[in-house]
């Protein structure tokens, strides 16, 4: 178990692992996430599983390296073991015939959104995906993104690719065009915030996925909470995603500074 | 034969009538109690060295010269596990220090641990004779227990128990914390086939995570998780049961009997503005950090904040932890904030003694109701309401009730709040055929501690919502009685 099966660079600082974890590929549904260790002296981080596959009992991880501890799982090999390994957490995503689905990718957040598009897909949606980055090199899986989505529009902020914009600007000129009926949306949380004002402009019901500082993972700390509708939450047991209309994200944002 | 007269027969041993005869009892009232040798407060504050260094050999020898072997001990009547405590005493006092342990692995699974963190003071302590009709000091039962256990530890000759033949009945027990192991071991002995499932990368639960070094150093309790697993008992790390195994898969593996022993992870906040500013954490983040994850090693990757005016809110065990704690971090001014009076602490005394000599600070009869950051949003400041206290509700307990407009500001800058601790929810949540109160403890029947569900018994802090390590361990070990019974006769009727 742990063992590290694949490794695949989708830039020079995004990681794709698959790893070997039965237990967990045979349990995971689309939203749930793991928490990683390396090392005897490592931190608990968490990333969304991207994808699994049941028969060959792995899990797959897309990483970006900002970090010590992102930085000490990218730099493992294939062969190499993940010293602990937990999961499924968090609840998953709650999928269902909504009509029209526009998913907000930006960054490493197009990861975790595979997994949701796939399943939004096969419960019947149209699945429209924007996928948002800075530059052109830091556009991942739009392949994978393809394969499950109706249309893919892609924003980059220096027009390196696809069109010059915000991922709000791909998004309102969606919304402007046709009707949508949900919408998901996973990034950095400054991103979030933005999308999130512009869907409630329209009264767009939005899914956001949190990507609060952990510890346990399991609801003991309290470590990752935010605050959603005016309710405390920790994100790893209540979460990871909630109405994004409803959570502070200046309270998130703050708080993810904590350790810088 | 009934406990009583096995301990009566057990009395009537000729080597305790001659230790009895040896010393009369008047002299043995006489003495005075011993004094657990410390590390001085100066040096153990800004280390994480176990602070009490246990009892010399004289020492405990000269201490269970006062225990009167009883005729009737009523001492083990204040022991939630019935400990033999005259026996392994006098087991001291002959010079036969690993019979005493014995004695005392016949009742409890973890005398180590017991014998440092129970609160003997108004367990087996408040119940012996010296306490009750001397009106003198008890005897030092939990410093005499952690003297045995210690020894028999650095001896090398731990004893591991005697195991009945195996049964292959498969047994699932959730949780590594005292109730968990103490469960585990109970039905290793009897025979069953018993592998113990645990969330988090590390054994022992709050032993672990939450008890801190200087109060319970981690290879005592890796000692006793190995004596499990030298027993058979198998344990797996990093598995989630409800998430990464569920009820069903328990059931598939072809576990027989599940044993729930998750305990009361969830940490508790007041809900008060600014609770989410950077600097304010729950007890359970701030010791999880600097235990579980060493976060006081420079080479650990896991940060901690270290405050220099720490505010701690709460009165209990957790409170004094992660005050001592924020001590030995650094902090220059540690304080405690709690809104009834001292007298009403629900800390051990010795825990309440220790924090003063280290120059924690009480600040009893106050409680905040509002923090406020700086413009990167870290806590800077916290507004205490005074209280004072009025009548005594249904418990007994003199409520607290604000001073109306007796509020003062203080600076802090890291704030822990330790104002208890919920069921975890992820058991009741995910388990079919559960009972489960409004508070979200696990219903049980009170004398076997079986579920509505057959299948599963349960204990410690799920089912009581935050007791102790000896009741914990107490539970598990009924429940390990109770569930080989079960499956003995549903098994036999089955045939
Ligand atoms: C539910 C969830 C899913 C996530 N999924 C992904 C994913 O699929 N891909 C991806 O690249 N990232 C994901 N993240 C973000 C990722 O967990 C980390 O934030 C990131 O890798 C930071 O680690 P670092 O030490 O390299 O970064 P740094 O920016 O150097 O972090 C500085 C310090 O802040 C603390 N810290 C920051 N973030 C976290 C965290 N989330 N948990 C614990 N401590 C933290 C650590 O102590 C760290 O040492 C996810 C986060 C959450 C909560
Ligand atoms: C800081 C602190 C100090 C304390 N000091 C004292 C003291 O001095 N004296 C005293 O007697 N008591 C003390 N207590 C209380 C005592 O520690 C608890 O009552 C006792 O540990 C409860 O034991 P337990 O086995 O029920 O649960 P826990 O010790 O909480 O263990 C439960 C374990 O189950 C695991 N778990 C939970 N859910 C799952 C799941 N679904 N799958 C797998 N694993 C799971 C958890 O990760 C945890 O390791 C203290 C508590 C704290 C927090
Ligand atoms: S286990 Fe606790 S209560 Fe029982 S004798 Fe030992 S110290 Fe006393
Ligand atoms: S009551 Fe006190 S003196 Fe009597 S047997 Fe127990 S410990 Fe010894
Ligand atoms: S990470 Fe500890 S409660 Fe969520």
């Amino acid at each position: 178990m742990n063992r590290i099966v694949g490794k695949e660079y989708f830039s020079e600082k995004v990681v794709k692992l698959e790893i070997e974890a039965p237990l967990i590929a045979k349990s995971r549904k689309a939203g749930h996430f793991v928490i990683v260790r390396v090392g005897k002296k490592g931190e608990r981080v968490p990333y969304t599983i991207a994808s699994s596959d049941k028969q060959k009992g792995t899990i797959t991880l897309v990483i970006q390296r900002v970090g010590k501890s992102s930085e000490k799982i990218c730099q493992l090999e294939v062969g190499d073991y993940v010293t602990d390994l937990v999961g499924p957490l968090g609840k998953a995503t709650h999928i269902e015939k909504f009509g029209t689905v526009l998913c907000a990718g930006g960054g490493v957040g197009v990861a975790p959104m595979l997994p949701i598009i796939e399943a939004m897909k096969s419960a019947g949606n149209k699945v429209i995906t924007v996928l948002a980055a800075r530059t052109k090199e830091l556009i991942i899986l739009e392949e994978q993104v393809r394969q499950f989505s109706d249309e893919v529009i892609i924003m980059t902020d220096d027009g390196s690719y696809g069109n010059k914009g915000l991922i709000t600007n791909g998004i309102e000129m969606v919304i402007q065009r046709e009707k949508v009926d949900q919408c998901v949306t996973i990034g950095p949380a400054i991103m979030m915030k933005f999308v999130a004002q512009l869907t409630k402009k329209y009264n767009i019901p939005t899914i956001a996925s949190l990507n609060t500082i952990m510890v346990d993972g399991t609801g003991m700390c309290g470590a990752c909470r935010v605050t959603v509708g005016g309710q405390t939450k920790f994100v790893c047991v209540d979460g990871p995603e909630f109405d994004a209309h409803q959570v502070d994200f200046d309270e998130m944002l703050m708080r993810l500074k904590a350790y810088n | 034969m009934t406990n009583e007269e096995i301990l009566k027969e057990e009395r009537n041993a000729p080597w305790r009538e001659m230790l009895r005869k040896t010393i009369k009892n008047k002299e043995r009232t006489d003495r005075p109690r011993v004094m657990m040798p410390e590390l001085e407060a100066d040096i153990r504050s800004h280390n994480f060295e176990e602070v009490n260094q246990g009892l010399t050999i004289e020492q405990a020898l000269a201490e269970s010269q006062r225990c009167l072997d009883c005729v009737n001990p009523t001492c083990i009547t204040g022991c939630p596990v019935s400990i033999n405590i005259p026996k392994f005493i006098k087991n001291i006092e002959r010079n036969e220090f690993l019979e005493a342990a014995k004695a005392l692995k016949e009742t409890s699974a973890l005398p180590a641990v017991c014998g440092r963190v129970c609160p003997q003071e108004k367990q087996c302590e408040s119940q012996c004779f010296y306490t009750q009709k001397l009106n003198k000091p008890a005897v030092a039962i939990g410093y005499l227990e952690r003297f045995a256990a210690d020894y028999e530890r650095n001896s090398g000759h731990i004893s591991i128990p005697a195991l009945n033949s195996p049964n292959n009945i498969k047994i699932a027990v959730v949780g590594s914390g005292p109730a968990g192991l103490s469960f585990a071991g109970e039905m290793a002995k009897a025979g069953y086939d018993v592998t113990v499932f645990e969330a988090l990368h590390e054994l022992g639960g709050v032993l672990r995570y939450g008890i801190p070094e200087f109060r319970l150093p981690n290879p005592i309790v890796d000692t006793e998780i190995d004596v499990l697993k030298k027993m058979g008992v198998k344990f797996m790390t990093n598995c989630i049961i409800g998430k990464t195994i569920l009820q069903e898969d328990l059931a598939e593996y072809g576990f027989k009997g599940i044993f729930i022993g998750s305990g009361a992870g969830l940490p508790n906040f007041m809900h008060i503005p600014g609770e989410n500013l950077i600097g304010v954490m729950s007890c359970n983040e701030y010791l999880t950090r600097v235990n579980l994850m060493q976060a006081s090693d420079p080479e650990s990757d896991t940060p901690v904040l270290k405050g220099k005016k720490v505010a701690v809110i709460g009165g209990g065990n957790t409170a004094m932890d992660g005050v001592r704690t924020a001590r030995r971090m650094g902090a220059e001014r540690a304080i405690i904030v709690y809104r009834r009076s001292e007298e009403e602490m629900p800390a051990r005394i010795e825990e309440i003694k220790h924090a003063k000599e280290e120059g924690i600070e009480f600040m009893t009869l106050h409680n905040p109701i509002e923090y406020k950051g700086d413009e990167n949003g870290h806590v800077k400041q916290m507004h205490l309401q005074r209280m004072r206290l009025g009548a005594a509700d249904a418990t007994g307990r003199r409520k607290p009730e604000p001073i109306e407009g007796d509020t003062i500001w203080i600076d802090v800058d890291e704030v822990i709040v330790s104002v208890g601790v919920s069921p975890n929810p992820l058991i009741p949540q995910t388990f079919k055929g559960l009972d489960v109160t409004k508070r979200g403890t696990v219903v049980v029947n009170e004398e076997t501690l079986q579920a509505s569900n057959k299948q599963i018994f349960a204990g410690g802090d799920i089912v009581r919502g935050g007791a102790t390590v000896i009741l914990a361990m107490g539970d598990g070990r009924r429940a390990a009685r109770a569930m080989d019974e079960y499956l003995t006769t549903e098994l036999t009727t089955k045939e």
